[in-house]
């Protein structure tokens, strides 16, 4: 394998890894302030702080991780959607700050506020639609160059239906993947009344989780045709991801197996992520950057294999750690640790 | 003074950098206190010490929320703010950019499962032990990003043709001269900014009454890492003014208002300097400069004359400076002088002393921006020394007067949260109370 593909692949696996953390993580903040304005906050909301309080830093550490390792592999990502994103992108920093120390200030602080909730809630719902927006522009059409400078057209991207409905789509995905781990997990706490209204939420994200995705179909065909081409290629991942999803929801729905139907949600996206990914290729940006144009050297593209390779054996037990003590280890998930 | 993209870039990544450096700081120095402090706490079987590390790390928490944040911003911005320079440079220091990120990652799971196992081990040793990765991850992942730095001061381990990249050597980039004593400089000064912080904490709360055991035993343990880290500071800080005599003569020059090659210059200590660059009311430590250069009176120090016009640093972080070292130079004195008196048994709650104590604090903090201002004020015009100018390196983007109002709102609004909230985390819920809940075998006089 060429060093441009093991690059974006790492890449994209990361990527993925952070569309399933956060995912749930933003859900959860969503659930958590609904929960509250609905006074069904003993139901869930303890449990929800249970698992998100010692893991919320890594999930952010998964997105740094993309944007750091984009830039090293391939530097004039950096200077065209750095440029182009200025506006677009310091908002969904400001959406993932303010997430971020609100969550802090409301779990670790002394108070419960509904504010505290409210903004780590809403922000939860606005941040994938703020980074999902970079997708969009991927496809291009989106940044012209005009005398060696890049434009950013953001009434473009406001006016474009492709746009929204990778907006719904990952408002709705977000839900659903969340309610669905949640649900998981308020069953290996035994925790009865958590489990039927997270279940609930989960079926009830599901059909429209489907309907945007099929949306995305149709706006990635009148925006990119080359790309929708592309995708049909690759038409047996998205088959794939769909057998998954009618089996996690088969699951769900006939209230058995929940650990067994999130691993199905997962490969249902990461079928569909990876059928996403790969007919995107070669352009990392519709049609400034290709992977074999704008790979950085050689010298350096090893040094970060190698880099990431030692980092990943740092990281899996350290990660695998973490699970065992929070995620799988049935007392402190019951409340008794 | 025009406010053009290039000065909007430069106010935003400044605003964002001087807000997360406190945070950075912070989160460098307080796990070595909490660890320090939970360490002694199970070799002495001394609840107050495990009282202490328990309470640190809470208030810890809040301080890192607000480091990963900012830290998010930070490294954004990079490409956003300065996205020539990150396509020429990138190419260099991705390496250790990705390396931070793993020292982060590793260092955000074991902060993650410390602060949730506190009672979870029968034998206490082993979650301390889980305090080890935490300081291992932050203080190399200070490590990694300050050599990213250092490669902007004295860049190499690549070469420039046509504008493009070429020939280049990750290693040589990450290990360039400035690296080890800024490495140095940057961790020892974070160790003694948290501990002189924890310090004034407890100072403060000695002198607003509360004068239990718990805090008398950490204002001791805190003053003691004061001295011990300070003076490592100290030596760092000596070395870093050699690298600079040696490989960035522009920038101590302009730090020392030292304008003619000479041998056996003088120190100049504040002052004020006229149109004709002559100082006034200074205070002037004769040949010192030299021999802070060199370990020799005789070594030549070389003048901001020698250098164009176009590429001489302001001539303001003489202050900046100035006011680093007088502040350095403060924190020993007073850690030294409490510890003298609490060893020979004198006035070691003295008024004064505690009052001194408790300037330390925000001192210490001022020093760190003061250090990092001079540091970064001091390498200008340049954003890559030699290679390229900020001018060259801001992006031509529009928005940038938004992004910066937006993101002076969001950090106005952190200050005053984080507050709030750390004040009342702790105001609601006393030391001796928790002690009593806790430890309730404790007599807590």
């Amino acid at each position: 394998m060429s060093l441009e593909i093991v690059g974006i692949t790492v890449l994209w696996t990361f990527l993925y890894g952070y569309l399933i953390v956060a995912s749930i993580d933003f859900g959860a903040g969503f659930f958590d302030f609904y929960g509250k304005i609905t006074k069904q906050e003993h139901v869930m909301n303890t449990l929800i702080s249970r698992y998100l309080s010692p893991v919320w830093e890594v999930t952010n550490v998964f997105f740094v991780f993309f944007f750091v390792g984009l830039v090293g592999f391939f530097p004039a990502a950096a200077y065209y959607y750095g440029t182009a994103l200025l506006i677009p992108g310091s908002i969904a920093i400001l959406l993932l700050a303010i997430r971020g120390s609100f969550y802090a200030f409301g779990n670790y602080g002394s108070r419960r506020s509904l504010v505290y909730s409210f903004l780590y809630g809403a922000t939860g719902l606005l941040s994938p639609a703020a980074l999902s927006t970079t997708l969009t522009i991927s496809e291009g059409g989106f940044i012209e160059v005009k005398d060696h400078k890049v434009h950013f057209l953001a009434n473009k991207l406001f006016a474009s239906p492709y746009s929204w409905s990778v907006v719904f789509l990952a408002i709705v995905s977000v839900l659903f993947i969340s309610a669905a781990f949640l649900t998981y997990y308020a069953d290996r706490a035994n925790d009865l009344k958590a489990r039927t209204l997270l279940r609930k939420f989960a079926l009830f994200w599901s059909p429209p989780t489907i309907l945007a995705s099929l949306l995305v179909f149709w706006g990635l065909k009148v925006h990119n045709p080359v790309h929708y081409d592309r995708a049909l290629d690759y038409w047996w991942m998205f088959a794939l991801s769909l057998i998954c999803f009618l089996t996690a929801v088969y699951f769900i729905y006939r209230q058995k197996r929940f650990g067994t139907a999130f691993i199905f949600v997962m490969l249902q996206f990461f079928f569909a992520f990876f059928g996403y990914g790969v007919s995107h290729l070669p352009y990392i940006l519709y049609p400034f950057i290709t992977v074999h144009e704008n790979v950085t050297n050689p010298a350096m593209g090893t040094s970060l294999v190698v880099a990431f390779i030692f980092g990943l054996l740092l990281l899996i037990p350290s990660l695998v750690l973490l699970m065992r003590l929070f995620l799988f280890d049935a007392d402190y998930v019951r409340g008794k640790k | 003074m025009e406010f053009d993209n290039v000065m909007l870039s430069r106010l935003l990544t400044g605003m964002t950098l001087s807000f997360h450096i406190i945070f950075a700081t912070l989160g460098v120095g307080v796990p070595v206190m909490i660890s320090l402090a939970e360490f002694i706490g199970i070799k002495r079987k001394d609840p107050h010490f495990l009282l202490l590390a328990r309470r640190w790390a809470r208030g810890f928490t809040i301080s890192v929320a607000v480091g990963v944040v900012t830290g998010t911003a930070i490294g954004l911005q990079l490409s956003m703010l300065w996205p020539s320079f990150m396509e020429v440079a990138g190419q260099v220091i991705a390496l250790p950019l990705f390396m931070e990120t793993f020292a982060f990652f590793f260092e955000a799971i074991f902060l993650g499962i410390y602060l949730y196992t506190w009672d979870r081990f029968k034998n206490r040793i082993y979650h301390w032990l889980l305090s080890i990765p935490v300081m291992v991850g932050s203080s190399s992942s200070a490590l990694f990003i300050t050599t990213v730095n250092s490669f902007m001061n004295t860049p190499q381990g690549f070469e420039l043709k046509n504008g493009k990249t070429v020939n280049i050597n990750p290693i040589e980039a990450m290990f360039n001269p400035a690296t080890p004593s800024k490495v140095l400089h940057v961790i020892s000064s974070g160790y003694v900014t948290c501990a002189v912080i924890l310090a004034a904490i407890s100072a403060f709360a000695i002198l607003r009454g509360r004068r239990g055991e718990y805090e008398k035993k950490a204002l001791r343990m805190t003053m003691v890492c004061t001295l011990v880290f300070s003076i490592f500071t100290a030596l760092a800080g000596d070395l870093s003014a050699k690298f600079l005599a040696h490989r960035q003569p522009e920038k101590l020059a302009a730090a020392e208002w030292h304008f003619n090659t000479e041998t056996g210059a003088d120190l100049i200590m504040f002052g004020s300097l006229d149109r004709h660059h002559d100082v006034h009311y200074e205070i002037r430590i004769p040949k010192m400069l030299s021999f802070l250069s060199g370990n020799s009176v005789d070594t030549k120090v070389i003048g901001l004359n020698d250098f164009p016009k176009d590429e001489r640093p302001p001539l303001i972080i003489h202050y900046m400076f100035d006011l680093m070292v007088a502040i350095g130079v403060f924190l020993t004195a007073v850690s030294a002088l409490y510890i003298l008196l609490w060893a020979f048994k004198k006035k070691e709650w003295n008024k004064w002393l505690l009052w001194a104590i408790v300037a330390s604090g925000p001192l210490a903090v001022l020093a760190i921006e003061l250090g990092w201002m001079l540091d970064e004020v001091g390498r200008q015009p340049w954003i890559l020394r030699g290679y390229m100018k900020v001018a060259d390196a801001a992006t031509k983007g529009n928005g940038v007067g938004l992004a910066f109002t937006l993101f002076a709102i969001l950090y106005f609004i952190l200050t005053i949260m984080c507050c709030f909230v750390l004040s009342k985390m702790f105001k609601n819920n006393p030391a001796e109370v928790e002690l009593e809940r806790r430890f309730p075998y404790v007599d807590p006089k």
